[in-house]
């Protein structure tokens, strides 16, 4: 009697909402994941209520798909990317998913035609799908697909080994507008040539990394796509006159990628006399691109909006002249190491283009006046100056003043910077979420402080930076909860301290890198004690033991991918390796000498090489 | 034959009406191929080709037997003028203008024909001396072997009495040449029989001293003996035969091309009865009766029974010096009326060899006994297809959710394209959580009761899944050496309790399961 008023007095006030109401209250909380993560780990109820509403999924870990597909029957979207340890059976549980509408399965590599026949079947509503990576998948499963999913709008079908066979159902698909065939080999001119369907609904199409084709079959592919929005051709054909004449009719281009291409200055020229002004044009790495060719260019497409120029080394103050006078409305400008350009130039940014929100200038001769007049672009939200040895926290404080949407700031081996352009930035820029010091002897736990304020913080890499310790790091641990990705490598005064603070409160950490830090057994295991955590790089550990390690390891459920040296190979028992790999978990040895010294390669002296990705 | 012809045949024929039954079940027991003895008798082996003892039968609509048979291929190279193409056509003009039509009568014709009717004789009394002989051994023999000779006799003798007669019939200058097919039941009943009933007085003694061994041809004994009397009323009324007898001596036979697309009547069409078709062996021996599937193996079992069989002409493969002639295209009929390959279909189209006629009779129109040990599931009617299978069964693991399983991926996947609801059916661990969604269990049942699946999905399915290889280790699958990434670790244990996928419309879902 009692247990029963008890339950009718502290009844749930949600019983008596309809489910369509609470799915409408629901949906203003889309906005924030972590109120709705809140609600459905309260009771039951409310999580059975949260998965019938749910329309995204992305699982960390495979093992629970099958239930969570079961629960949450309204998915729309799935996002499996680098599930390798699903197979078919996943795919056939995907398959379940009667009204999805997106799915996300790149480089998940078990899954074969059989598991993308399943989808095919099973989701017949599928509007958007990403193979890339699936290596096998072939023809056959593609075809299916295009046969079966109708409504299919989005395709990405990167790096499969498939052939000119699937092209016909696939370009039959009545309204495909996006097909990425990035890396597809086997696609070459004399299978294009011979196609004799046209996709009219294309409006982007993706060829990067196809080497066997040239303008011949590209224009065979994208005939009668009248609507052809955006073209990528990274790492393809030579961008040669031919080429540019046989898009000359795609009236409709609007943003074309010639990253990394063989450019002819007639080619560059050539689509400087295109009809219509194209949005975005990149030419990064093309190393054929010079000022005169790319002043003319520029001349006809006023509409430019982002403009990637990297690594274009010939291009001089004229080319940038010509861009900021002509492309006023620039959001994106990319000019990685273009070291001709001087200092001077790019004072015309913030003159010319206030609507850039995007600026990459690293390894450039950028200084603090550059910087203090890119300052007038108040929507800048990412900026990048690695490597650029000309600035200091002068110029960084004028950024830090007036550029308060700033998401993103690279000042990887920028060792003009010290704590007092951190702090100034990080008073300015309250939305910064990805933040790279690396390599900086001047940093110390003050700027991990400071850092600590920007609660949105989800990227930090302090790697090499000597001075910071577990304090700072500890403070960043508690103000910055949704810190996703560390990189603590060479913070040699880093200990188990900072490991446990993190442990307790960064519960949203996915990958880090510890690497020469002084953290020991204890500190492992607090961290890999953390769910979410999949990604681990432990190299050169002073106080890791074998054991240590494999206890570490054995408590990591969601682990896949740790990177050890191969020292510990012979150590750990092959049953635990097997043990752990079975879940889906990929070793990488690494045979690294162990090095202390900060700046092997000498980039103080900055021999102008372009920075190693972080 | 039309079927309302066919049917005023028999109500007139037999009122009993139980004459259309009966001549099928006696053909079934029926091995007929005295002809090739005959032949070889005759000849020599100048044959090369087990297609040369083929004979065709007509059965006949509505005449009268006295004018019934004819050869329509004498073995006496005379025959030249008469034609020899029977197509379609020329059967529906025959039937509408049989009367009509005047009959090309040619002395010399009746001159080889009289002369071949001689020499059937002087056979038949040659055999008819064998058997004397036989039975005065068989009175002190015992063994099935004097009994089954004598049934061999017996039907050497009832085919040589059948060509006596449908020579004669050819002598008589009003037969006509041909005459429309009808159904193929019961054919070799009119064969055999008509001649028994209708020609009185060279068949009668036959019948007579052969009247035992009639018995035991028909191996079921009494019942079937009983048919071979309703038989001889019900088929007495004469028919009409149309008995070709294959003639590789033909001359004048126009030069057909050599293409698929033989156009209609450019070249010849030879329409085996079904007990031929069916028959174990088609070579026997002369002497002892033993049958041989190859005309090769024959000749050297013929060395046994004496020095004129060891010489080399003997033992040479027959025919070979008719190089020089034109060679006549043959094509082949099917027996089973209505059946595309019958020479009356309106789309015929024939076979090509007689090895085409025996798998395709046997696949298309006979049981399916063999049953492979291994599934248990597959039928075949002919053992090659059955060891064939064999050979593959259990890999074939590639299956499609209703059961169906393939040998090759594409192939699953056309079959997926081509059905609403079919799904490709990932093969589970053996080890299977015991949890399938009820609606599963319903289309197993459902599938195991139309017979054709014997794979089933969940925890009662273990043998089933046994069977299939893991998808992951398919070296055919080119993507397993195109890559250079390792897809050594996977994660199983996560997947056992996966539900099925479910079909859409079971309905639709289960109502193709006779697609291969």
């Amino acid at each position: 009697m009692k247990t029963n008023k008890k339950t009718t007095s502290n009844c749930n006030p949600f019983d008596f909402l309809t489910e369509e109401i609470i799915f409408t209250i629901l949906d203003y909380l889309n906005d924030d994941p972590f109120s709705k993560k809140s609600l459905s780990l309260t009771c039951k109820a409310l999580y059975s209520i949260e998965s019938h509403h749910r329309k995204t999924l992305k699982p960390l870990r495979a093992e629970l798909l099958s239930r969570t597909l079961h629960s949450c029957f309204n998915l729309v979207e799935i996002d499996l990317s680098n599930g390798v340890e699903l197979n078919d059976l996943a795919a056939a549980a995907i398959a379940e998913a009667k009204n999805l509408e997106k799915l996300w399965l790149s480089r998940c590599k078990l899954i074969t035609d059989m598991g993308i026949g399943c989808v095919a079947v099973g989701c017949r509503k599928l509007r958007l799908i990403c193979l890339k990576w699936c290596l096998k998948v072939s023809d056959l499963g593609l075809q299916l697909l295009a046969l079966k999913c109708k409504e299919i709008r989005s395709l990405d079908l990167s790096y499969l080994q498939i052939t000119e066979k699937c092209l016909p159902s696939i370009l039959q698909l009545q309204h495909l507008e996006d097909l990425v065939l990035e890396g597809c080999l086997g696609i070459d001119d004399d299978a294009l040539s011979t196609l004799q369907q046209s996709c009219k609904s294309l409006k982007t199409l993706n060829m990067s990394n196809c080497h066997n084709h040239s303008h011949v079959g590209l224009s065979s592919l994208i005939k009668g796509a009248e609507n052809l929005r955006e073209l990528t051709l990274a790492y393809g054909p030579a961008i040669t006159e031919d080429l540019a004449k046989c898009l000359h009719t795609f009236s409709g281009l609007r943003l074309v990628k010639f990253d990394g291409c063989l450019v002819k200055c007639s080619g560059v020229r050539a689509i400087g006399r295109w009809p219509r002004s194209l949005k975005e044009l990149s030419f990064s790495k093309c190393s054929g691109v010079e000022d005169d060719s790319l002043s003319f260019l520029v001349q006809a497409h006023k509409e430019l909006t982002k403009l990637d120029i990297t690594c274009c080394r010939k291009i001089t103050y004229d080319s940038v002249d010509s861009i900021t006078s002509s492309c006023r409305s620039l959001t994106s400008v990319g000019m990685e190491s273009c070291s001709l350009v001087p200092k001077e130039a790019f004072i015309l940014f913030g003159q010319r283009c206030e609507l850039i929100e995007e600026l990459d200038v690293t390894d450039t001769k950028i200084d603090d006046e550059g910087l203090k007049s890119i300052s007038r672009c108040s929507k800048l939200s990412s900026l990048k100056l690695g490597i650029c040895l000309n600035i200091t926290d002068d110029g960084l404080k004028h950024i830090g003043s007036s550029c308060s949407k700033l998401k993103e700031l690279d000042l990887y081996r920028s060792l003009g910077i010290t704590d007092e352009g951190i702090a100034a930035v990080t008073f300015g820029c309250p939305e910064l979420e990805i933040i790279n010091i690396a390599y900086n002897d001047k940093i110390t736990d003050s700027s991990l402080i400071s850092l600590s304020r920007c609660s949105r913080l989800r990227v930090l890499e302090i790697r090499g930076c000597p001075h910071v310790s577990s304090k700072g790091l500890s403070s960043i641990a508690v103000g910055c909860r949704q810190l996703a990705v560390l990189d603590i490598k060479k913070c040699f005064n880093i200990n188990d301290n900072a490991m446990l603070q993190l442990a307790q409160f960064s519960q949203n950490l996915k990958q880090i890198n510890l690497s020469y830090c002084s953290v020991t057994d204890v500190g492992l295991l607090a961290l890999t004690s953390m769910n979410r955590l999949q990604n681990i790089t432990v190299l050169h550990l002073r106080g890791l033991t074998p054991n240590g390690l494999a206890a570490a390891l054995l408590t990591c459920r969601g682990i896949t991918k740790v990177k050890l040296h191969a020292s510990f190979k012979p150590l750990l028992p092959k049953s635990l390796l097997d043990y752990i790999e079975a879940h889906g978990c990929v070793f990488h040895w690494r045979d690294k000498a162990f090095q202390v010294e900060m700046d092997p390669k000498g980039w103080k002296l900055h021999f102008g090489k372009s920075p190693e990705a972080p | 034959m039309e079927p309302n012809d066919r049917l005023s045949l028999d109500a007139w024929a037999n009122p009993s009406s139980s004459c259309n039954g009966l001549p099928r079940k006696m053909s079934l027991e029926n091995p007929s191929f005295t002809n090739f003895n005959l032949q070889q008798q005759e000849q020599k082996w100048d044959d090369t080709s087990i297609l040369n003892y083929g004979i065709r039968i007509e059965p006949p609509p509505f005449h009268e037997f006295n004018q019934a048979s004819e050869s329509e291929y004498l073995l006496s190279s005379t025959c030249n003028n008469q034609p020899k193409v029977l197509d379609q056509e020329d059967g529906l003009n025959n039937e509408a203008l049989q009367t009509s039509k005047s009959p090309d009568w040619d002395p010399r014709t009746m001159l080889n024909n009289l002369s071949f009717l001689e020499q059937k004789i002087h056979h038949l009394q040659d055999l008819v001396h064998l058997i004397v002989g036989r039975k005065g051994q068989a009175l002190g023999g015992h063994d099935q072997l004097v009994t089954q000779q004598q049934q061999l006799i017996t039907a050497d003798l009832t085919s040589i009495i059948v060509q006596l007669i449908s020579t004669a019939g050819s002598l008589l200058p009003s037969v006509k040449h041909k005459l429309s097919t009808g159904p193929p039941n019961g054919q070799l009943g009119e064969l055999l029989f008509p001649p028994l009933a209708g020609m009185n007085c060279v068949p009668q003694p036959q019948h007579g001293s052969g009247s035992k061994s009639v018995q035991p041809q028909c191996v079921t004994g009494s019942k079937v003996s009983d048919q071979c009397n309703q038989m001889d009323v019900t088929v007495s009324f004469g028919t009409e035969q149309n008995l070709s007898i294959e003639e590789h001596e033909m001359k004048e036979e126009e030069d057909a091309d050599e293409g698929e697309n033989l156009p209609p009547g450019s070249y010849d069409i030879l329409q085996l009865e079904k007990e031929e078709i069916l028959a174990p062996h088609t070579h026997f021996c002369t002497i002892c009766g033993k049958g041989f599937k190859r005309d090769a193996n024959l000749r050297m079992h013929m060395r046994g029974h004496g020095d004129e069989y060891k010489t080399p002409a003997a033992l040479a493969k027959p025919n070979k010096e008719s190089s020089s002639e034109p060679v006549i295209i043959k094509r082949y009929s099917c027996p089973f009326a209505g059946c595309k390959r019958n020479k009356d279909h309106k789309k015929f189209q024939p076979l090509k060899t007689i090895l085409c006629v025996k798998n395709h009779y046997k696949r298309t129109h006979c049981d399916k006994s063999y049953i492979c040990s291994r599934c248990n599931t597959k039928k075949f009617s002919v053992m090659a297809d059955l060891k064939t299978h064999e050979k593959h069964c259990g890999k074939d693991k590639w299956l499609c959710s209703c059961g169906t399983t393939f040998s090759r991926k594409d192939k699953l996947f056309g079959h997926i394209a081509l059905f609403q609801g079919h799904t490709p059916a990932i093969p589970l661990e053996e080890t299977k959580g015991p949890s399938v969604s009820c609606d599963k269990m319903d289309g197993n049942e459902a599938s195991n009761k139309s017979g054709n699946i014997n794979f089933s999905f969940g925890s009662n399915a273990g043998s089933g899944a046994q069977n299939i290889i893991e998808v992951k280790e398919d070296a055919d699958d080119p993507a397993s050496y195109f890559s250079p990434l390792s897809f050594d670790t996977c994660n199983f244990g996560g997947f056992h309790e996966f539900p099925r996928p479910t079909f859409d419309d079971s309905e639709s879902s289960f109502s193709f399961l006779e697609a291969p």
